[in-house]
């Protein structure tokens, strides 16, 4: 993409370092990057790769534990100045922000002051940049906030954050920027929160505010589905340097370093799991459709009563599958869905309200928990964030070791050592970790340590929650293989729930799809993926964005004729 | 230490963490039953406390036994504590206690033979007059100084500002009335040391007004001399500054804390990031949200306030019920003691749920 | 230190050590000040009281010595430095004696209210329930109560107003004790209702832990992380109310121990008249004590909470700026390099 006139934002051999209560962290280093007018530029990386803090210096967002040296030219949408963000004074940065970069965050509930009406933070902006009247600015707000696709925007105006939803506050979010008219968007992971079929519709805003306004956009993302969707060139970015920089089709079709084919590698496709599916279906014993399953829901309703007169919240509604020895079943569905639920319901966390649920022969409807303790030996549990799953006062070889010590197995922790040394070996990690504290460990770590755990009672029955979506692409894919090995070794039944449809289809049998607390679609990956049958999976299906910008773009034209 | 808990009553969280997003808060007509709700659980509140200090205070003895054991001889004291009724079981006497409060009735003193309630009407003005100064002391010096600790937040005049914060807070009020008195009474002879207005003033208040409030200020106001308001502004000074500055300090760190939190949040970055000034960003944005728990937070002070109320009367000479509490205590008058005790934790209960109305009705998340 | 003779290794415990030399090593600039200054005078305070016997001149319920009476209200001289009170004691044997009051109603007062107050907050907070709720709304309902009216309702039942020494730090600590209870139960149940949605209990839940497990090594030890700010913040306003009940006449008698704020309202009168030796001395004792372990439990506070820790700046580099945004934090910081995977 060549431009006639000068880049909006030129970043020169940016360095940022912060201080830490370890020492000085070197978070970018020698960062050379230019966005041209109307460009989208997407940074790509994981988690520590430096692409925020970039971003965030181009309007000199950085806390003051941090140094930046280098340049950062922004440079006014009519190109009638410029100024070096690194070098300027306090006051002056105020006029630049917004008004020559502004930015869209990651969480659109945090980004919005929760006591002021919207309209009022919109019109803050544009006071702060210039003399508006009152009804000048409000007439402006309005207009934008229809621009963004917020319905009735004359009456939406005088409304709090707190009555709009999660994509209609990103969409105000996004107004905010907009009203301004700068030259760039620096947009933080601006899906990450959001649902997928919401992401899908945040997506195309963005790609209007180019075509509309033409701003041009710096993503920033680790999702590289979202890359192929919007982007025009990506730079990928890792421990703090740029490695490498090219055009959307170039970088997905021939990734010239190393790292980036490791990256690419790593994002699961739909489609992925296909083979091995079948595989696993062939080698069944032919009675294995009649076995008992492990577990089975008939109509299984759950109900979350409601505080102070608010009405009940039907989190699972008349919901009937089953899960056969051995087999895993994906468990798909946004958030709201009652998937997480189900999950909980099955590990004894949550009630069952109505319906019937049996696990491993106990119904779950009604269960006193001194009759369910000794079904839990044989169910294994792995936790989504694996920050908050372990204790943090407990060694990984004292927490692994628990529910041996828990069941008798072994006296305590010392006793148990031999094994939860196997275990710790069985998830690929060095027994040396077995006496570190949890948070001495990577979150990829703790979540082959979450699995150790899990297994060592070898469970008939493996409930797995979300158990990548808090990793980084390149950790998940490896924690996804390491999981389908020990299934294949373990030979244990698994519920595995997740957002991720390529996710689940990696390693699931069947997949089950929930929408607001209904099964809407069961069936193999094969029919659920490939042939659709009911519109919500069809929606959801064409909102994911897949990584490759020239699938991606037929893909979407699907979605708007779905929309 | 701002351990605010605005929940009612601590519901179990039975919903899980990813609770759906669906769900609203609270859904229509939200504030009508917070405020309903919080409204019955005053009701509770005062009821136990009554049964924690009826039940306290009764194992010590009948009270007129404590107030004239000794002095009497062993027959005529029997007579008495008979006829008073306190040789009955504990139970029925607390039923009867709790049939008085029901209508009104928080008991009569042993020293000065008068309904408690009575005392209250005599010197709850003067109480009342001594807590709105002090509020109004603590307002003016704690709310500003606190934005602009957090505004100056690590640097040398934060530090300032914190230190007297905590010695606000180390200094208990009877001591520093008396420092107070020290040095402007007695050295320095600018203030008055005691008293709530000089024999004069209160002369011409009893003479001149025909329906006195008891709150001198607008006693003083309503006798058209400006020589009386000066002399009760004066004798006001010293109290008022002396608890005020307990509160002040409390109310410094209170918003000190608060900005700085709201200061980190997500909001105040993105309002940053559209290029909104740092002052205004103070003002606007980190200042209105922290607000609302700092509201909160002046309701539980509002006991303490109290509970400094009491001494700086004392200290003060200052005629209000808080004087008259330690008068009744010197005279080991304890129905009195509790008549007031009780009478003062129902003035807490309907302050606490006043202030927890006002910070819901501020809050557009529970407004709408 | 574990005594048992096993091979296996012994958990390493890195960056952990004494919570108060952790935080001392943690703090920088002001905040480091703070708590060292805290510390010196907390310190000074529990010397002063251990060594009362030879640091104070004269007995605290010493009325004469060899050469008669000290006489009443004898302004400061070779003899008494501090002067004497009203009632002819030595102000700075009473000021000196009366940390050891002071010491003796923060031990048993904290003692008392802490065990039981944490086991009642862990039991409510952790099975919830009706009992939950009616605690929680009497704690709250005490809570709201002015703590020191509260305090005299107790001192009344326990000493009936007069009292010795130990009847006396009895009533102060028993009045402390239930001021407290619902504040150490508030913030240990309201962790616990915190750590209990955490997921490592609710994965010890799911191993099948009994609740006694769950409670004792998962969700007590992670609760009282925050205790000892509360406990430094809940010493000093036991000396506070130990004062205000000693100023109100709850106090001790002069001749069985020395309390700062019973001495303070015996000197009240000696304001009016100018006297100031017997009231400043042990006015600023019950400052010092209090704003040395206030400024200990603040700056502690303040370095548990990553939000309110200050840390050093990093070197100005050779070229550029600083860029200042105060308070500002970032979401992805520096610590994410950390949470980087090691590729082996």
């Amino acid at each position: 993409m060549s431009s006639t006139t000068g880049p909006v934002v030129d970043i020169r051999d940016l360095s940022v370092t912060f201080a830490t209560d370890a020492g000085r962290v070197v978070a970018v280093q020698d960062v050379s990057l230019e966005v041209g007018p109307g460009e989208v530029l997407a940074i790509v990386g994981e988690s520590g790769s430096g692409k925020t803090v970039t971003a965030r210096s181009i309007l000199g967002l950085l806390p003051e534990t941090a140094t930046t040296r280098g340049a950062v030219l922004l440079t006014r949408k009519d190109g009638s100045s410029s100024a070096d963000v690194v070098t300027l004074k306090r006051s002056d940065l105020g006029d630049v922000r917004g008004r020559d970069a502004a930015m869209v965050f990651q969480e659109p509930s945090t980004s919005l002051n929760p006591v002021y009406k919207v309209g009022w933070q919109i019109i803050e902006g544009l006071r702060a940049h210039g003399g508006y009247s009152r009804a000048e600015a409000r007439a402006k707000a309005i207009d934008v906030l229809r621009r963004v696709g917020i319905p009735e925007p004359e009456k939406r105006i005088d409304h709090y954050p707190h009555q709009f939803s999660g994509g209609q506050k990103q969409r105000i979010v996004i107004a905010q920027a907009l009203v301004l008219d700068p030259g760039v968007i620096i947009a933080d992971e601006p899906t990450t929160a959001l649902d997928v079929t919401v992401q899908a519709e945040i997506l195309d805003l963005l790609r209007r505010c180019r075509d509309e306004f033409g701003t041009a956009i710096v993503l920033i993302t680790h999702n590289m589905g979202v890359v192929a969707d919007l982007a025009d060139r990506v730079a990928v970015m890792f421990q703090g340097r740029l490695v490498e920089q090219a055009d959307v089709r170039t970088l997905f079709s021939a990734p010239r370093e190393e790292y980036t084919k490791q990256l690419l590698g790593s994002v699961p496709r739909l489609g992925q799991g296909l083979a091995r599916t079948q595989e696993r279906a062939a080698a069944r014993p032919a009675d294995w459709a009649q076995a008992a399953p492990l577990v089975a829901a008939r109509d299984l309703r759950i109900v979350y009563p409601g505080r102070l007169r608010a009405p009940d919240f039907t989190a699972v509604d008349g919901v009937s599958f089953a899960i056969r020895p051995g087999e895993v079943l994906g468990l798909v569905g946004e958030s709201g869905s009652g998937k997480t639920t189900i999950g909980r319901a099955i590990a004894g966390l949550t009630k069952v309200t109505d319906g019937s649920l049996t696990v491993l022969g106990t119904e779950m409807n009604g269960v006193k928990e001194k009759r369910f303790r000794p079904v839990r030996e044989r169910i294994g549990f792995v936790f989504q964030d694996p920050a908050s799953s372990f204790n943090p006062l407990l060694t990984i070889a004292q927490a692994v070791a628990e529910p041996l010590v828990v069941h008798g197995r072994a006296k305590d922790a010392h006793e148990a050592r031999g094994r939860v040394e196997e275990l710790l070996e069985a998830v690929q990690l060095p027994t040396s970790f077995a006496d570190r504290f949890p948070h001495e460990l990577s979150g990829g770590q703790r979540q082959r340590a979450s699995l150790a755990r899990a297994l060592a009672l070898r469970p008939e029955l493996l409930i797995a929650d979300e158990p990548t979506s808090a990793l980084d692409v390149s950790v998940q894919a490896r924690v996804l293989d390491l999981f389908a090995e020990l299934q294949l070794e373990y030979g244990f039944a698994c519920l595995f729930i997740s957002h991720d449809l390529a996710v689940v289809d990696i390693l699931a049998d069947r997949i089950a799809v929930l929408y607001r607390g209904q099964l809407v679609e069961e069936g193999t990956g094969e029919q659920v993926l490939g042939a659709p049958q009911h519109p919500y999976t069809q929606r959801l299906l064409a909102s994911l964005p897949v990584p490759d910008p020239d699938e991606q773009a037929a893909r979407r034209a699907s979605w708007q004729s779905l929309a | 230490m701002t351990t605010t808990s605005t929940e009612l009553t601590g519901e179990p969280a039975t919903v899980p963490e990813a609770a759906p997003p669906t769900r609203r808060r609270r859904t229509g007509g939200g504030l009508g039953s917070y405020i309903t709700v919080r409204f019955l659980l005053i009701f509770p509140t005062v009821f136990i406390l009554v049964t924690t200090v009826f039940f306290l205070m009764r194992t010590t003895g009948d009270p007129i036994t404590a107030a004239l054991g000794g002095r009497l001889a062993p027959a005529e004291l029997a007579e008495r504590v008979a006829a008073a009724g306190y040789d009955r079981p504990l139970f029925t006497q607390y039923l009867e206690y709790l049939g008085q409060l029901v209508r009104l009735d928080f008991g009569t003193t042993l020293s000065t033979n008068q309904p408690v309630l009575e005392v209250l009407a005599d010197f709850g003005a003067a109480t009342l007059e001594l807590a709105v100064y002090a509020l109004i002391v603590a307002f003016v010096i704690g709310i500003p100084l606190g934005r602009f600790a957090a505004y100056a937040r690590d640097r040398w005049p934060d530090a300032v500002l914190r230190v007297f914060a905590i010695l606000c807070y180390a200094t208990p009020v009877f001591f520093l009335g008396m420092l107070l008195k020290l040095v402007f009474s007695s050295s320095l002879g600018w203030l008055p040391a005691n008293g709530r207005a000089s024999t004069r003033t209160e002369i011409l208040i009893q003479t001149s007004v025909d329906n006195p409030t008891g709150i001198y200020l607008i006693d003083a106001i309503k006798t058209g001399s400006g020589e009386a308001v000066r002399d009760v502004l004066e004798h006001a000074i010293l109290p008022a500054v002396a608890l005020g500055l307990l509160t002040a300090g409390v109310f410094l760190r209170l918003v000190r804390t608060n900005v700085i939190g709201t200061l980190g949040m997500g909001y105040v970055e993105a309002a940053r990031s559209r290029g909104v000034g740092e002052r205004r960003l103070l003002r606007k944005h980190a200042y209105r949200p922290a607000l609302i728990p700092i509201i909160t937070v002046i309701g539980l002070q509002i006991a303490l306030l109290l509970g400094g109320a009491v001494l700086t009367e004392t200290t003060f000479e200052w005629r209000g019920l808080g004087f008259q509490l330690s008068e009744f205590l010197q005279a080991r008058d304890f129905v009195a003691v509790q008549g007031m005790v009780v009478l003062l934790a129902v003035v807490v209960a309907v302050t606490n749920f006043v202030v927890d109305v006002v910070a819901a009705l501020i809050d557009p998340r529970v407004r709408y | 230190m574990s005594t048992a003779a096993t091979t296996t290794a012994v958990p390493v415990r890195r960056r952990r050590g004494l919570p108060v030399v952790r935080q001392l090593k943690q703090a920088v600039g002001l905040q480091r000040g703070m708590l060292v200054a805290g510390l010196v005078l907390t310190g000074v305070f529990l010397l002063t009281a251990a060594l009362a016997d030879l640091l104070a001149p004269y007995g605290y319920n010493q009325l004469r010595d060899a050469d008669g009476p000290f006489g009443a209200q004898q302004s400061p001289s070779g003899e008494h430095w501090l002067g004497t009170t009203v009632g002819g004691y030595d102000v700075l044997s009473r000021v000196i004696y009366g940390t050891r009051t002071a010491l003796a109603v923060i031990v048993v007062g904290i003692v008392l209210s802490f065990f039981i107050g944490v086991l009642l907050g862990l039991v409510s907070g952790y099975f919830g329930g009706w009992l939950d709720r009616v605690l929680v709304v009497v704690a709250d309902a005490v809570y709201a109560f002015p703590p020191l009216l509260l305090a005299i309702v107790t001192a009344i039942v326990i000493s009936g107003g007069q009292s010795s020494l130990w009847g006396g730090i009895m009533a102060a600590a028993i009045a402390i004790t239930v001021i407290y209870i619902p504040q150490y139960f508030r913030v240990i149940r309201a962790e616990t209702v915190r750590i209990k949605a955490e997921a490592y209990v609710e994965s010890a839940k799911v191993i099948g832990a009994s609740h006694w497990r769950i409670m004792t090594r998962h969700v007590l030890r992670n609760a009282t992380r925050t205790l000892p700010l509360i406990l430094t913040l809940n010493a000093s306003e036991a000396i506070l109310t130990l004062a205000g009940l000693g100023f109100l006449g709850f106090g001790i008698e002069p001749t069985s121990g020395a309390e700062w704020g019973f001495d303070l309202n015996r000197a009240l009168s000696d304001v009016t008249s100018g006297i100031w030796w017997t009231s400043i001395p042990p006015g600023l004792a019950i400052v010092w004590v209090v704003l040395g372990l206030t400024l200990v439990g603040e700056s502690l506070n303040d370095l548990v909470d990553p939000r309110l820790r200050s840390r050093r700046a990093a070197d100005a580099g050779e070229t550029g700026e600083v860029t200042v945004v105060p308070g500002g934090t970032l979401g992805a910081g520096p610590a994410g390099l950390a949470g980087i995977e090691a590729t082996r």
